[in-house]
């Protein structure tokens, strides 16, 4: 069933489409940016994908980054993902972010991923709430975590973080740890903000190990 | 005559009605609402930032974390996108033990919503009546992990153990005779599964007395009829799932329309409503708790006629037996890895949702290869139907705000994450 939709789907948008993957029993679709209002009314239209449900941004700048290589032997011990010691650089490709919406079709009963890559320096891409309403809050809240802004949006504001909150906490680049904390003080009789006084710690390194038992899910 | 204007009405973000922390403003034309919009993330933890920074498995309490009213169905979602990006199979057994204790979760849930929706719109005694009940289901929670809310009991590859052969007991204290405690004790002195099945015996019963206080309610009706319409095509725009889908008149179920585990080897029916207000939406949800407690039965009966494994023999995912590890060092190695570094997932993208007592809970994971996810996306029911409150409230009273919260069966946990 997945096949001849995936068929169908590369015959129709021959055009617009960057890539289409079967993976995993799933269909991806990769569009470009600007043909995303065009490819969404197309299936919800022609396709009966009638729901949005769910709308993710993603950062890709640290993909593939780990805290040591795992290929060679070291002497360091637990230090060097501390350190900083023989850390693997990310693959990047140039599209620092991404938008992945989730269509399901309840007349099909059949689910489609869709995605988008945007630049790192002006992730801009046109909002979908004209094609599903349920896009609003979605959008609002990608903006609120990654930044990335949705054109045409009725009322793009941030929606998860506290009232005047700076930065983006879901990038990469955010500390886990955050940039400021509150407190009460009992001077002033008001809550104050100040540099967090907590120091970042990295309980378990992040490594990638190439495990020969997955190869053989690759292409 | 005076100039009319209309004001704005702040709601919360403490208040009774508003199930934990919403805050509300209500844009008013005298009594009758013009604009309500909500302000969530009061409770947002970043879930979804921290499973980033942790190995796969020590993220699964995270998750009972974030609707903390169907803990185990969260985890559910979690491990079973795990499972999907290894691409292992879960034993059997395990798996009827996941669908029985979702069951449990979603008549939780329900009980919770229940009593809750009941008391913020004027019935107190069904709120006592559904504590009783969940009590009970709370017990099985604690038999079975140790912890009566956030369980942390579904792991990749199955389930942290097998069920227990006893039953926690009372214990007699000043306050509570031997006499007592034993009247208390009477139906756990067998296993677990005897226990469960004597609450299915039973729940029939309590909910019939559920109904009789709230079905056929001059007031209960005077609050839920007409309150609240979605039409079904409104439903789907705004990405409704779950009883709000079903409440509408939409059959729309993923455990029969796209069953995962063991769900498509169990009779049960898929209630539907009809004209998509707060009242149906309750009827769904009463006769929700019904299929479940049927689905909870059968899942009894299989799992007494067959024993076996209930987690994947791969000490790669799942720890090996400790047995094993007092004889066997490479036993040893996999545990220490295993609890240390934890294990990678091969690169690449899963979304894998289940119906959870809200509606569609989803966990869009990428994994990059690491030991640790490198993307976590929790599509939590709660936020696109918390986001049609607008659409919902708008030209309806400010009490009928409070039963609109109600019949959406809002839970801050999932929706702030």
């Amino acid at each position: 069933m997945m096949q001849t939709l995936k068929a169908k789907l590369e015959q129709d948008f021959s055009d617009a489409l960057l890539d289409c993957e079967l993976v995993r029993n799933e269909i991806t679709l990769h569009v470009a940016a600007e043909q995303i209002i065009d490819v969404c009314i197309k299936l919800r239209d022609d396709y009966q994908f009638e729901q949005l449900m769910d709308l993710a941004g993603v950062d890709y700048s640290e993909y593939g980054g780990s805290s040591w290589e795992t290929k060679q032997s070291t002497e360091f011990g637990f230090s060097r993902a501390v350190d900083g010691l023989g850390h693997a650089e990310p693959v990047t490709d140039g599209y620092r972010f991404a938008v992945t919406y989730h269509l399901q079709s309840i007349k099909h009963n059949q689910r489609l991923r869709l995605k988008v890559r945007l630049a790192a320096e002006q992730p801009i891409v046109d909002s979908v709430t004209i094609v599903w309403a349920s896009a609003d809050w979605y959008e609002r809240e990608a903006f609120d975590m990654f930044g990335i802004l949705f054109e045409g949006h009725p009322d793009l504001r941030r929606i998860l973080t506290d009232y005047g909150f700076v930065g983006h906490p879901f990038r990469k680049d955010f500390p886990l740890i955050g940039n400021v904390e509150m407190r009460y003080d009992e001077d002033k009789k008001r809550v104050v903000y100040e540099p967090v006084s907590i120091e970042p710690r990295t309980l378990v390194p992040r490594v990638i190990r190439d495990d020969n038992r997955y190869l053989r899910d690759e292409k | 005559m005076a100039e009319i204007k209309n004001f704005t009405l702040n709601f919360g973000p403490q208040h009774p009605a508003a199930h934990g922390v919403l805050r509300l403003i209500l844009e008013m034309d005298g009594e009758v609402i013009v604009r309500a919009d909500p302000h969530v993330g009061l409770l947002h933890r970043g879930t979804e930032k921290l499973a980033e920074s942790k190995p796969f498995n020590q993220s699964i309490g995270y998750m009972d974390r974030l609707d903390y009213v169907s803990m185990m169905c969260n985890e559910h979602a979690y491990v079973m996108a795990i499972e999907k990006l290894i691409g292992i199979d879960v034993p059997v057994r395990a798996q009827y033990i996941r669908v029985m204790f979702d069951e449990i979760t979603r008549v939780l849930n329900h009980l919770m919503w229940l009593g809750s929706h009941g008391l913020d719109i004027g019935a107190m005694t069904i709120f006592l009546y559904c504590f009783r009940e969940r009590e009970d289901l709370m017990d099985c929670y604690e038999a079975v992990s140790g912890a009566r809310m956030h369980a942390t009991y579904y792991r990749p590859g199955g389930v942290y153990r097998d069920l227990p052969d006893k039953m926690p007991q009372y214990q007699a204290s000043k306050w509570h005779n031997e006499k007592e405690i034993k009247k208390k004790n009477q139906n756990r002195d067998g296993s677990l599964l005897d226990f469960i099945e004597d609450f299915t015996q039973r729940f029939p019963h309590c909910v019939d007395e559920y109904e009789t206080l709230l079905t056929d309610n001059r007031i209960w009706k005077q609050r839920t009829v007409g309150i609240g319409v979605v039409s079904p095509e409104r439903a789907l725009q705004l990405g409704f799932s779950g009883p709000m889908l079903r409440g509408s008149g939409v059959e729309w179920d993923l455990r029969r329309k796209q069953p995962y585990e063991v769900y498509d080897q169990l009779a049960f029916d898929i209630p539907v409503g009809k004209e998509g207000d707060c009242y149906d939406r309750y009827l769904v949800r009463v006769a929700e708790m019904r299929e479940s407690n049927r689905i909870i039965k059968q899942c009894v009966d299989w799992l007494r006629a067959n024993p076996g494994p209930v987690i994947i023999d791969d000490t790669k995912v799942a720890p090996p037996k400790r047995s094993t590890m007092k004889n066997d060092m490479e036993a040893l190695i996999h545990h220490f890895k295993l609890f240390t570094e934890g294990y990678c997932v091969p690169e690449g993208e899963v979304y894998s949702a289940i119906e959870h007592p809200k509606g569609e809970f989803g966990i869009y994971m990428i994994s990059d290869g690491a030991n640790k996810p490198y993307r976590v996306k929790i599509r939590a029911p709660g936020f696109p139907h918390l986001a049609a409150m607008d659409e919902m409230a708008k030209g309806h009273m400010l009490a009928d705000v409070v039963a609109i919260i109600g019949t959406m069966d809002i839970v801050f946990g999932e929706i702030d994450r």
